[in-house]
Protein backbone atom coordinates (compact mmCIF):
# COMPACT_ATOMS: atom_id res chain seq x y z
CA UNK A 1 0.00 0.00 0.00
CA UNK A 2 1.78 3.06 -1.22
CA UNK A 3 1.75 6.46 0.99
CA UNK A 4 -0.01 9.07 -1.35
CA UNK A 5 0.85 12.55 -0.96
CA UNK A 6 -2.00 14.34 -1.81
CA UNK A 7 -3.67 17.51 -1.13
CA UNK A 8 -7.23 15.70 0.46
CA UNK A 9 -4.55 12.48 1.39
CA UNK A 10 -5.80 12.02 4.99
CA UNK A 11 -4.58 8.69 6.66
CA UNK A 12 -5.80 6.39 9.02
CA UNK A 13 -4.14 4.34 11.44
CA UNK A 14 -4.26 0.48 11.28
CA UNK A 15 -7.81 -0.52 12.00
CA UNK A 16 -6.33 -3.19 14.93
CA UNK A 17 -4.35 0.16 16.29
CA UNK A 18 -6.73 0.45 19.65
CA UNK A 19 -5.94 -3.39 20.50
CA UNK A 20 -2.38 -3.04 20.39
CA UNK A 21 -2.48 0.37 22.09
CA UNK A 22 -4.48 -1.03 25.15
CA UNK A 23 -3.24 -4.76 25.02
CA UNK A 24 -0.93 -4.00 28.11
CA UNK A 25 -3.93 -2.67 30.35
CA UNK A 26 -6.65 -5.26 29.03
CA UNK A 27 -3.91 -8.13 30.06
CA UNK A 28 -3.52 -6.52 33.71
CA UNK A 29 -7.73 -5.77 34.35
CA UNK A 30 -7.70 -9.78 33.20
CA UNK A 31 -5.51 -10.78 35.65
CA UNK A 32 -6.83 -8.42 38.35
CA UNK A 33 -10.12 -10.70 37.77
CA UNK A 34 -9.17 -13.53 37.71
CA UNK A 35 -7.18 -12.61 40.93
CA UNK A 36 -9.97 -11.51 42.02
CA UNK A 37 -12.35 -14.47 41.01
CA UNK A 38 -10.18 -16.85 42.38
CA UNK A 39 -9.82 -15.51 45.57
CA UNK A 40 -13.74 -14.72 45.72
CA UNK A 41 -13.98 -18.50 44.49
CA UNK A 42 -17.73 -19.06 43.44
CA UNK A 43 -17.14 -15.88 41.84
CA UNK A 44 -19.03 -12.74 42.26
CA UNK A 45 -20.97 -12.00 39.19
CA UNK A 46 -21.05 -7.83 40.34
CA UNK A 47 -17.53 -7.69 40.22
CA UNK A 48 -17.05 -9.51 36.51
CA UNK A 49 -19.81 -6.91 35.43
CA UNK A 50 -17.71 -4.33 36.31
CA UNK A 51 -14.31 -5.72 34.81
CA UNK A 52 -16.25 -6.42 31.38
CA UNK A 53 -17.75 -2.78 31.55
CA UNK A 54 -14.02 -1.40 32.00
CA UNK A 55 -12.27 -3.35 29.49
CA UNK A 56 -15.54 -2.87 26.98
CA UNK A 57 -15.05 0.89 27.93
CA UNK A 58 -11.71 1.10 27.25
CA UNK A 59 -11.81 -0.66 23.37
CA UNK A 60 -14.90 1.49 23.03
CA UNK A 61 -12.72 4.37 23.82
CA UNK A 62 -9.42 3.16 21.83
CA UNK A 63 -11.96 2.41 18.51
CA UNK A 64 -13.18 6.24 19.14
CA UNK A 65 -9.66 7.74 19.43
CA UNK A 66 -9.03 5.49 15.74
CA UNK A 67 -12.06 6.93 13.92
CA UNK A 68 -10.78 10.85 15.02
CA UNK A 69 -7.30 10.23 14.74
CA UNK A 70 -6.01 11.02 10.80
CA UNK A 71 -2.99 11.91 9.27
CA UNK A 72 -1.24 12.95 5.63
CA UNK A 73 1.89 14.12 4.60
CA UNK A 74 2.46 17.14 2.71
CA UNK A 75 5.09 18.67 1.11
CA UNK A 76 6.79 20.61 3.52
CA UNK A 77 5.27 18.97 7.09
CA UNK A 78 3.34 16.00 8.33
CA UNK A 79 -0.14 16.98 9.84
CA UNK A 80 -1.04 14.71 12.29
CA UNK A 81 -5.11 15.33 13.65
CA UNK A 82 -6.60 13.33 16.75
CA UNK A 83 -8.63 14.15 19.68
CA UNK A 84 -12.68 13.63 20.12
CA UNK A 85 -13.65 16.42 22.29
CA UNK A 86 -10.50 18.36 22.30
CA UNK A 87 -9.10 18.57 18.71
CA UNK A 88 -5.58 18.27 18.58
CA UNK A 89 -4.26 19.20 15.12
CA UNK A 90 -0.48 18.83 14.56
CA UNK A 91 1.55 19.86 11.82
CA UNK A 92 5.43 18.79 12.29
CA UNK A 93 7.61 20.66 9.66
CA UNK A 94 9.85 18.59 8.10
CA UNK A 95 12.79 20.52 8.31
CA UNK A 96 12.83 20.72 12.14
CA UNK A 97 12.83 17.09 12.41
CA UNK A 98 15.50 15.34 14.36
CA UNK A 99 15.11 11.82 14.25
CA UNK A 100 12.51 9.33 13.44
CA UNK A 101 12.04 6.55 15.49
CA UNK A 102 10.21 2.79 14.68
CA UNK A 103 8.73 1.44 17.86
CA UNK A 104 7.87 -2.09 17.80
CA UNK A 105 5.57 -3.55 20.90
CA UNK A 106 5.70 -7.48 20.99
CA UNK A 107 1.83 -7.81 20.12
CA UNK A 108 2.54 -5.13 17.42
CA UNK A 109 5.41 -7.56 16.44
CA UNK A 110 3.09 -10.73 16.29
CA UNK A 111 0.82 -8.26 14.36
CA UNK A 112 2.98 -6.65 12.30
CA UNK A 113 2.57 -3.58 12.92
CA UNK A 114 4.58 -0.26 14.13
CA UNK A 115 4.74 2.94 15.70
CA UNK A 116 6.38 5.73 14.20
CA UNK A 117 7.80 8.68 17.08
CA UNK A 118 9.11 12.30 14.87
CA UNK A 119 11.04 13.87 17.26
CA UNK A 120 11.54 17.90 16.59
CA UNK A 121 14.02 20.52 17.93
CA UNK A 122 12.90 22.37 20.74
CA UNK A 123 11.20 21.63 24.08
CA UNK A 124 9.08 18.67 25.65
CA UNK A 125 5.67 17.34 23.79
CA UNK A 126 7.28 18.85 20.53
CA UNK A 127 6.82 15.48 18.91
CA UNK A 128 4.45 13.20 17.22
CA UNK A 129 3.29 9.76 17.29
CA UNK A 130 1.78 7.74 14.61
CA UNK A 131 0.64 4.21 16.50
CA UNK A 132 0.16 2.11 14.77
CA UNK A 133 0.89 2.04 10.72
CA UNK A 134 2.03 -1.19 9.03
CA UNK A 135 5.38 -2.07 9.18
CA UNK A 136 5.98 -1.49 5.72
CA UNK A 137 4.03 1.80 5.45
CA UNK A 138 6.44 3.02 8.80
CA UNK A 139 9.07 2.03 7.06
CA UNK A 140 8.15 3.79 3.96
CA UNK A 141 6.89 7.02 5.66
CA UNK A 142 10.19 7.30 8.07
CA UNK A 143 12.51 7.03 4.43
CA UNK A 144 10.05 9.83 2.90
CA UNK A 145 10.16 12.21 6.10
CA UNK A 146 13.75 11.61 6.30
CA UNK A 147 14.61 12.07 2.59
CA UNK A 148 12.68 15.27 2.79
CA UNK A 149 14.44 16.29 5.43
CA UNK A 150 17.06 16.37 3.52
CA UNK A 151 15.89 18.35 0.65
CA UNK A 152 15.77 15.50 -1.69
CA UNK A 153 12.77 14.17 -3.68
CA UNK A 154 10.97 12.41 -1.24
CA UNK A 155 10.88 9.22 -2.93
CA UNK A 156 14.60 8.87 -2.66
CA UNK A 157 15.06 5.38 -1.06
CA UNK A 158 16.86 5.45 2.78
CA UNK A 159 20.35 5.78 2.44
CA UNK A 160 22.93 2.88 3.01
CA UNK A 161 24.04 2.24 6.60
CA UNK A 162 27.17 0.53 7.61
CA UNK A 163 26.99 -1.75 10.72
CA UNK A 164 29.44 -0.83 13.20
CA UNK A 165 28.85 -3.64 16.13
CA UNK A 166 26.24 -5.61 17.33
CA UNK A 167 26.50 -7.04 21.28
CA UNK A 168 26.12 -10.24 21.71
CA UNK A 169 23.21 -12.23 23.70
CA UNK A 170 25.65 -13.92 26.25
CA UNK A 171 27.63 -10.85 26.68
CA UNK A 172 24.88 -8.59 27.76
CA UNK A 173 23.37 -11.27 30.05
CA UNK A 174 27.04 -11.44 31.76
CA UNK A 175 27.49 -8.06 31.84
CA UNK A 176 24.13 -7.37 33.76
CA UNK A 177 24.87 -9.78 35.86
CA UNK A 178 27.77 -8.67 37.35
CA UNK A 179 26.99 -4.91 36.78
CA UNK A 180 25.60 -3.05 40.13
CA UNK A 181 21.88 -3.75 40.30
CA UNK A 182 22.42 -7.84 39.37
CA UNK A 183 25.61 -8.15 41.61
CA UNK A 184 23.28 -6.66 44.53
CA UNK A 185 20.15 -8.78 43.64
CA UNK A 186 22.60 -11.66 43.41
CA UNK A 187 23.85 -10.77 47.23
CA UNK A 188 20.59 -10.08 48.64
CA UNK A 189 18.80 -13.55 47.71
CA UNK A 190 22.17 -15.19 48.89
CA UNK A 191 22.21 -13.60 51.94
CA UNK A 192 18.00 -14.40 52.16
CA UNK A 193 18.64 -18.29 51.25
CA UNK A 194 21.23 -18.82 54.00
CA UNK A 195 19.24 -16.87 56.44
CA UNK A 196 16.40 -18.97 55.60
CA UNK A 197 18.42 -22.35 55.95
CA UNK A 198 20.24 -21.21 59.11
CA UNK A 199 17.09 -19.77 60.77
CA UNK A 200 14.07 -21.81 58.94
CA UNK A 201 12.07 -19.35 61.91
CA UNK A 202 13.25 -15.93 60.33
CA UNK A 203 12.08 -17.28 56.88
CA UNK A 204 8.83 -15.05 56.64
CA UNK A 205 10.65 -12.15 57.98
CA UNK A 206 13.92 -12.32 55.87
CA UNK A 207 11.74 -12.91 52.02
CA UNK A 208 9.21 -10.03 53.21
CA UNK A 209 11.85 -7.08 54.09
CA UNK A 210 13.84 -8.41 50.99
CA UNK A 211 10.69 -9.09 48.42
CA UNK A 212 10.00 -5.59 47.68
CA UNK A 213 13.91 -4.90 47.12
CA UNK A 214 14.79 -7.60 45.07
CA UNK A 215 11.36 -6.99 43.19
CA UNK A 216 12.57 -3.67 42.31
CA UNK A 217 16.29 -4.80 41.13
CA UNK A 218 14.16 -7.45 39.08
CA UNK A 219 12.61 -5.19 37.34
CA UNK A 220 15.34 -2.90 37.26
CA UNK A 221 17.52 -5.92 35.66
CA UNK A 222 14.35 -6.99 33.55
CA UNK A 223 14.02 -3.92 31.98
CA UNK A 224 17.79 -3.16 31.12
CA UNK A 225 17.94 -7.47 29.40
CA UNK A 226 14.30 -6.42 27.79
CA UNK A 227 15.75 -2.93 26.30
CA UNK A 228 19.40 -4.10 25.62
CA UNK A 229 18.63 -7.13 23.93
CA UNK A 230 20.17 -7.62 20.76
CA UNK A 231 21.36 -4.13 20.27
CA UNK A 232 22.77 -3.24 17.07
CA UNK A 233 24.48 0.24 15.81
CA UNK A 234 24.88 1.12 12.49
CA UNK A 235 26.44 4.04 10.81
CA UNK A 236 24.31 6.11 8.38
CA UNK A 237 24.56 9.87 6.77
CA UNK A 238 22.43 11.46 9.43
CA UNK A 239 23.61 9.85 12.31
CA UNK A 240 23.79 6.20 14.47
CA UNK A 241 20.99 3.94 13.43
CA UNK A 242 20.48 2.01 17.28
CA UNK A 243 18.10 -0.69 17.42
CA UNK A 244 17.40 -3.22 20.26
CA UNK A 245 14.90 -4.71 21.87
CA UNK A 246 13.57 -8.45 23.48
CA UNK A 247 9.52 -7.96 23.49
CA UNK A 248 9.85 -4.78 22.23
CA UNK A 249 12.02 -3.41 19.69
CA UNK A 250 13.01 0.15 19.21
CA UNK A 251 14.90 1.84 15.89
CA UNK A 252 16.18 4.41 16.78
CA UNK A 253 18.85 7.14 15.37
CA UNK A 254 20.84 9.62 17.57
CA UNK A 255 21.40 12.25 15.03
CA UNK A 256 25.10 13.82 14.26
CA UNK A 257 25.72 16.95 16.04
CA UNK A 258 23.45 17.09 18.61
CA UNK A 259 25.43 15.14 21.61
CA UNK A 260 25.88 17.32 24.22
CA UNK A 261 28.06 14.57 26.18
CA UNK A 262 29.57 11.20 25.91
CA UNK A 263 30.52 9.13 28.70
CA UNK A 264 32.39 6.24 28.86
CA UNK A 265 31.45 3.57 32.15
CA UNK A 266 33.69 1.43 33.10
CA UNK A 267 32.19 -0.84 36.73
CA UNK A 268 34.72 -2.46 38.83
CA UNK A 269 33.25 -6.19 38.11
CA UNK A 270 33.44 -5.34 34.48
CA UNK A 271 36.94 -4.65 34.58
CA UNK A 272 38.37 -8.28 34.33
CA UNK A 273 36.65 -9.04 30.76
CA UNK A 274 37.67 -5.13 29.52
CA UNK A 275 33.96 -4.33 29.23
CA UNK A 276 32.47 -0.76 28.93
CA UNK A 277 29.31 1.18 28.54
CA UNK A 278 28.86 4.38 26.12
CA UNK A 279 26.15 6.75 26.90
CA UNK A 280 25.04 9.93 25.41
CA UNK A 281 23.24 12.94 26.06
CA UNK A 282 21.31 14.04 23.57
CA UNK A 283 19.67 17.70 23.34
CA UNK A 284 15.88 18.43 22.94
CA UNK A 285 13.20 17.04 24.72
CA UNK A 286 12.68 13.46 23.41
CA UNK A 287 11.86 11.50 27.02
CA UNK A 288 9.58 9.25 25.18
CA UNK A 289 10.06 6.00 26.58
CA UNK A 290 8.25 5.82 29.63
CA UNK A 291 9.69 4.35 32.42
CA UNK A 292 13.22 4.69 31.51
CA UNK A 293 15.52 4.44 34.59
CA UNK A 294 16.72 7.69 33.97
CA UNK A 295 13.85 9.83 35.29
CA UNK A 296 11.42 12.27 33.65
CA UNK A 297 12.85 14.66 30.42
CA UNK A 298 16.32 12.49 30.86
CA UNK A 299 17.44 12.09 27.22
CA UNK A 300 20.48 9.89 27.62
CA UNK A 301 20.62 6.36 25.04
CA UNK A 302 23.24 3.82 25.58
CA UNK A 303 25.37 3.77 22.63
CA UNK A 304 26.89 0.41 23.55
CA UNK A 305 25.42 -1.59 26.17
CA UNK A 306 28.30 -3.51 26.85
CA UNK A 307 31.54 -3.63 24.32
CA UNK A 308 35.63 -3.86 24.70
CA UNK A 309 37.80 -0.91 24.19
CA UNK A 310 37.99 -1.77 20.93
CA UNK A 311 33.61 -1.08 20.45
CA UNK A 312 34.18 1.94 22.35
CA UNK A 313 36.06 3.49 20.26
CA UNK A 314 34.56 2.78 17.07
CA UNK A 315 31.17 4.61 18.48
CA UNK A 316 33.13 7.75 19.82
CA UNK A 317 35.09 8.16 16.79
CA UNK A 318 31.76 7.91 15.38
CA UNK A 319 30.14 10.59 17.47
CA UNK A 320 33.10 12.62 18.54
CA UNK A 321 35.30 12.31 15.87
CA UNK A 322 39.29 12.83 16.52
CA UNK A 323 38.63 12.20 20.56
CA UNK A 324 42.23 11.26 21.69
CA UNK A 325 43.35 14.33 24.24
CA UNK A 326 45.95 14.28 26.15
CA UNK A 327 45.51 13.95 29.75
CA UNK A 328 46.86 15.38 33.01
CA UNK A 329 46.76 14.27 36.35
CA UNK A 330 46.11 16.75 39.41
CA UNK A 331 49.06 17.18 41.47
CA UNK A 332 50.15 14.74 44.40
CA UNK A 333 48.98 16.66 47.41
CA UNK A 334 44.85 16.34 45.99
CA UNK A 335 45.77 12.61 47.31
CA UNK A 336 44.59 13.97 50.71
CA UNK A 337 41.30 15.05 49.61
CA UNK A 338 40.58 12.39 47.42
CA UNK A 339 42.60 9.74 49.21
CA UNK A 340 40.26 6.57 47.42
CA UNK A 341 39.28 8.67 43.80
CA UNK A 342 42.98 9.89 43.17
CA UNK A 343 43.83 6.56 41.46
CA UNK A 344 42.00 7.40 38.13
CA UNK A 345 41.69 11.00 38.66
CA UNK A 346 42.73 13.20 35.18
CA UNK A 347 41.80 15.21 32.67
CA UNK A 348 42.82 17.50 30.15
CA UNK A 349 41.26 19.40 27.18
CA UNK A 350 42.20 21.03 23.31
CA UNK A 351 40.36 23.09 20.90
CA UNK A 352 37.61 20.41 20.38
CA UNK A 353 36.69 18.37 23.50
CA UNK A 354 37.37 18.48 27.25
CA UNK A 355 37.85 15.25 28.79
CA UNK A 356 37.61 13.78 32.68
CA UNK A 357 38.09 10.85 33.97
CA UNK A 358 36.92 10.14 37.69
CA UNK A 359 35.07 7.49 39.86
CA UNK A 360 36.59 4.92 41.98
CA UNK A 361 34.71 1.52 41.80
CA UNK A 362 33.21 2.97 38.52
CA UNK A 363 35.93 4.63 36.75
CA UNK A 364 33.80 7.24 34.13
CA UNK A 365 34.85 8.82 31.50
CA UNK A 366 33.27 11.84 30.00
CA UNK A 367 33.77 14.06 26.96
CA UNK A 368 32.14 17.09 26.44
CA UNK A 369 32.06 18.94 22.91
CA UNK A 370 33.44 22.52 23.92
CA UNK A 371 30.82 24.11 21.46
CA UNK A 372 28.23 22.28 23.77
CA UNK A 373 29.47 23.94 26.82
CA UNK A 374 26.73 26.25 28.74
CA UNK A 375 28.61 27.53 31.32
CA UNK A 376 32.42 27.25 33.39
CA UNK A 377 32.89 26.99 36.92
CA UNK A 378 35.17 27.03 39.21
CA UNK A 379 34.44 25.64 43.22
CA UNK A 380 36.52 25.35 45.40
CA UNK A 381 35.86 23.77 49.28
CA UNK A 382 37.67 24.51 52.66
CA UNK A 383 39.85 21.26 52.54
CA UNK A 384 40.76 22.02 48.68
CA UNK A 385 41.85 25.87 49.56
CA UNK A 386 44.01 24.13 52.29
CA UNK A 387 45.43 22.33 49.42
CA UNK A 388 45.88 24.87 46.79
CA UNK A 389 43.45 22.56 44.28
CA UNK A 390 40.25 23.71 42.83
CA UNK A 391 37.51 21.71 40.96
CA UNK A 392 36.34 22.88 37.31
CA UNK A 393 32.76 21.96 36.07
CA UNK A 394 31.71 22.19 32.43
CA UNK A 395 27.78 22.31 32.32
CA UNK A 396 26.25 21.24 29.51
CA UNK A 397 22.23 21.10 29.02
CA UNK A 398 20.83 17.75 30.74
CA UNK A 399 21.26 16.73 34.04
CA UNK A 400 23.10 13.40 34.28
CA UNK A 401 26.55 14.48 33.00
CA UNK A 402 29.15 16.01 35.14
CA UNK A 403 32.07 16.69 33.38
CA UNK A 404 34.55 17.99 36.33
CA UNK A 405 38.32 18.93 35.75
CA UNK A 406 38.71 17.66 39.70
CA UNK A 407 41.52 18.99 42.06
CA UNK A 408 43.39 20.72 39.31
CA UNK A 409 46.17 23.12 40.58
CA UNK A 410 44.69 25.97 41.57
CA UNK A 411 46.74 28.13 39.02
CA UNK A 412 45.82 25.52 36.79
CA UNK A 413 42.56 25.88 37.40
CA UNK A 414 42.11 29.94 36.98
CA UNK A 415 43.76 29.37 33.63
CA UNK A 416 41.80 26.61 32.62
CA UNK A 417 38.29 28.35 33.50
CA UNK A 418 39.41 31.59 31.29
CA UNK A 419 40.54 28.94 28.19
CA UNK A 420 38.07 27.11 28.45
CA UNK A 421 35.45 30.03 28.60
CA UNK A 422 37.35 31.04 25.68
CA UNK A 423 37.77 27.95 23.76
CA UNK A 424 34.00 26.88 23.67
CA UNK A 425 33.23 30.45 22.31
CA UNK A 426 35.86 30.01 19.57
CA UNK A 427 34.12 26.45 19.20
CA UNK A 428 30.74 27.66 19.05
CA UNK A 429 31.67 30.22 16.33
CA UNK A 430 33.30 27.67 14.00
CA UNK A 431 30.84 26.00 11.94
CA UNK A 432 31.28 22.68 13.22
CA UNK A 433 31.87 19.46 10.85
CA UNK A 434 29.90 17.45 13.41
CA UNK A 435 26.69 18.85 11.66
CA UNK A 436 24.76 16.26 9.79
CA UNK A 437 26.58 15.73 6.48
CA UNK A 438 25.19 16.87 3.42
CA UNK A 439 22.82 13.79 1.95
CA UNK A 440 24.28 12.47 -1.06
CA UNK A 441 22.24 10.42 -3.63
CA UNK A 442 21.76 6.81 -1.70
CA UNK A 443 22.77 3.61 -3.77
CA UNK A 444 20.91 0.84 -1.36
CA UNK A 445 19.32 0.00 1.43
CA UNK A 446 19.91 -1.71 4.33
CA UNK A 447 16.73 -2.45 6.48
CA UNK B 1 19.94 42.09 51.64
CA UNK B 2 20.01 38.87 53.81
CA UNK B 3 21.30 40.72 56.95
CA UNK B 4 18.08 42.63 58.14
CA UNK B 5 16.43 39.61 56.76
CA UNK B 6 18.22 37.43 59.59
CA UNK B 7 17.90 40.02 62.09
CA UNK B 8 13.91 40.77 61.54
CA UNK B 9 13.44 37.00 61.57
CA UNK B 10 15.49 36.37 64.84
CA UNK B 11 14.16 39.30 66.79
CA UNK B 12 10.57 37.95 66.16
CA UNK B 13 11.33 34.60 66.85
CA UNK B 14 13.27 35.22 69.77
CA UNK B 15 10.25 37.50 71.17
CA UNK B 16 7.53 34.48 70.07
CA UNK B 17 9.63 32.04 71.77
CA UNK B 18 10.79 33.48 74.23
CA UNK B 19 7.51 35.07 75.51
CA UNK B 20 5.74 32.21 74.97
CA UNK B 21 8.04 29.76 77.72
CA UNK B 22 8.36 33.31 79.85
CA UNK B 23 4.46 32.47 80.50
CA UNK B 24 5.22 29.33 82.04
CA UNK B 25 8.77 30.47 83.73
CA UNK B 26 10.24 33.73 83.85
CA UNK B 27 14.12 32.33 83.85
CA UNK B 28 14.03 29.37 81.02
CA UNK B 29 11.73 32.38 78.78
CA UNK B 30 15.26 35.13 79.42
CA UNK B 31 17.16 32.20 78.46
CA UNK B 32 15.73 30.94 75.46
CA UNK B 33 15.21 34.93 73.79
CA UNK B 34 19.23 35.75 74.82
CA UNK B 35 20.33 32.46 72.92
CA UNK B 36 18.07 32.91 69.95
CA UNK B 37 19.47 36.72 69.93
CA UNK B 38 22.65 35.21 69.87
CA UNK B 39 22.26 33.11 67.40
CA UNK B 40 20.74 35.33 65.09
CA UNK B 41 23.87 37.70 65.76
CA UNK B 42 26.16 34.69 64.87
CA UNK B 43 23.96 34.24 61.50
CA UNK B 44 24.17 37.59 61.36
CA UNK B 45 28.23 37.79 60.83
CA UNK B 46 28.20 34.67 58.65
CA UNK B 47 25.70 36.11 55.97
CA UNK B 48 27.61 39.50 56.23
CA UNK B 49 30.71 37.60 55.22
CA UNK B 50 28.90 35.35 52.61
CA UNK B 51 27.04 38.85 51.39
CA UNK B 52 30.39 40.76 50.76
CA UNK B 53 31.92 37.47 49.38
CA UNK B 54 29.21 38.20 46.48
CA UNK B 55 30.71 39.44 43.49
CA UNK B 56 29.50 39.80 39.74
CA UNK B 57 31.76 41.15 36.87
CA UNK B 58 30.17 41.86 33.16
CA UNK B 59 32.83 41.17 30.88
CA UNK B 60 32.64 41.79 26.89
CA UNK B 61 31.59 38.07 26.05
CA UNK B 62 30.43 36.23 29.24
CA UNK B 63 28.92 37.20 32.82
CA UNK B 64 31.44 35.98 36.06
CA UNK B 65 29.90 35.74 39.45
CA UNK B 66 32.01 35.02 42.49
CA UNK B 67 30.44 33.69 45.63
CA UNK B 68 30.43 31.66 48.82
CA UNK B 69 33.29 32.24 51.82
CA UNK B 70 33.60 28.68 53.02
CA UNK B 71 32.98 27.14 49.38
CA UNK B 72 34.12 29.03 47.15
CA UNK B 73 32.55 29.61 43.65
CA UNK B 74 33.23 31.23 40.25
CA UNK B 75 30.56 30.80 37.30
CA UNK B 76 31.37 32.09 33.80
CA UNK B 77 28.16 32.26 31.72
CA UNK B 78 29.04 33.18 28.03
CA UNK B 79 26.12 35.72 27.02
CA UNK B 80 25.21 33.72 24.25
CA UNK B 81 24.37 30.64 26.36
CA UNK B 82 21.87 32.27 27.90
CA UNK B 83 17.96 31.41 27.88
CA UNK B 84 16.27 34.01 29.92
CA UNK B 85 16.82 36.18 32.82
CA UNK B 86 14.53 36.62 35.79
CA UNK B 87 14.00 39.56 38.01
CA UNK B 88 12.54 38.26 41.52
CA UNK B 89 11.71 40.07 45.01
CA UNK B 90 10.98 37.89 48.14
CA UNK B 91 8.59 39.97 50.30
CA UNK B 92 11.57 40.73 52.79
CA UNK B 93 13.63 41.51 49.39
CA UNK B 94 10.65 43.91 48.83
CA UNK B 95 10.92 45.29 52.25
CA UNK B 96 14.08 46.90 51.57
CA UNK B 97 13.11 47.43 48.18
CA UNK B 98 15.71 45.17 46.60
CA UNK B 99 15.86 42.09 43.81
CA UNK B 100 17.84 39.07 42.73
CA UNK B 101 18.94 38.84 39.19
CA UNK B 102 19.17 35.25 37.66
CA UNK B 103 20.42 33.96 34.59
CA UNK B 104 19.21 30.67 33.03
CA UNK B 105 21.20 28.41 31.04
CA UNK B 106 19.81 25.46 28.98
CA UNK B 107 22.03 23.50 31.81
CA UNK B 108 20.39 22.40 35.21
CA UNK B 109 23.70 23.18 36.83
CA UNK B 110 24.82 26.55 35.81
CA UNK B 111 24.59 29.22 38.85
CA UNK B 112 24.45 32.71 38.00
CA UNK B 113 22.40 34.41 40.56
CA UNK B 114 22.90 38.02 42.08
CA UNK B 115 21.13 38.81 45.11
CA UNK B 116 20.55 41.88 47.10
CA UNK B 117 20.25 44.31 44.14
CA UNK B 118 18.92 48.01 43.96
CA UNK B 119 16.14 47.57 41.66
CA UNK B 120 17.24 50.12 39.14
CA UNK B 121 20.75 48.16 39.32
CA UNK B 122 18.76 44.93 38.62
CA UNK B 123 16.80 46.37 36.13
CA UNK B 124 19.62 47.29 33.79
CA UNK B 125 21.53 44.37 34.63
CA UNK B 126 18.55 42.72 33.08
CA UNK B 127 18.17 44.82 29.89
CA UNK B 128 21.79 44.62 29.04
CA UNK B 129 21.48 40.74 29.61
CA UNK B 130 19.00 40.53 27.42
CA UNK B 131 20.58 42.63 24.96
CA UNK B 132 23.79 40.98 24.94
CA UNK B 133 22.15 37.34 24.84
CA UNK B 134 20.09 38.48 21.81
CA UNK B 135 23.24 39.59 20.24
CA UNK B 136 25.07 36.77 20.78
CA UNK B 137 22.62 34.01 20.67
CA UNK B 138 23.99 30.37 19.86
CA UNK B 139 21.62 26.99 19.53
CA UNK B 140 22.25 24.03 21.50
Amino acid sequence: MPIEVAPEGWQRLHPLSPVVRSSRTLAAIAVLAVVDAAQARHGNPLNLAVYGAVIVFGLVAGVIAWLVTRWRLESDALHIETGLLRRDSRRLPIDRIQAVDLVRPFLGRILGLAELRIRLAGADGSRGRLSYLTEADARQLRARLLAAHHGLDQATPPPPERMLLSVPSGRLLASVATSFLGSSAGVLAVVALVLSITVPSALAVVFGSSFSLLFALGGGIWRRVTSEYRFTAAAAPDGLRLRAGLFQTVAETIPAGRIQAVRMVEPLLWRPFGWRRVIVDVAGGTANRRGRTSGGGQVSRALLPVGRAADAELVLDRVLGDHRVELTRPPRRARLKAPLGYHFLASGYDQRHAVTVNGRLQRTTCWVPLEKVQSVRRLQGPVQRRLRVSSVHLDTAGRSVRAVLRDRDQSEADAAVEQLAELSRAARALPTDRAIPPARPPVGSVQ
Amino acid sequence: MRVWEALVVGVVLALLIGGGVMVASIGAGLAVLVGILALSVASLWFLRRRFRAWRYLERAEDLVVVRGVMLRRLSVVPYGRMQYVDVTAGPVERLFGLATVKLHTAAAASDARVPGLEPAEAARLRDQLARLGEAKAAGL
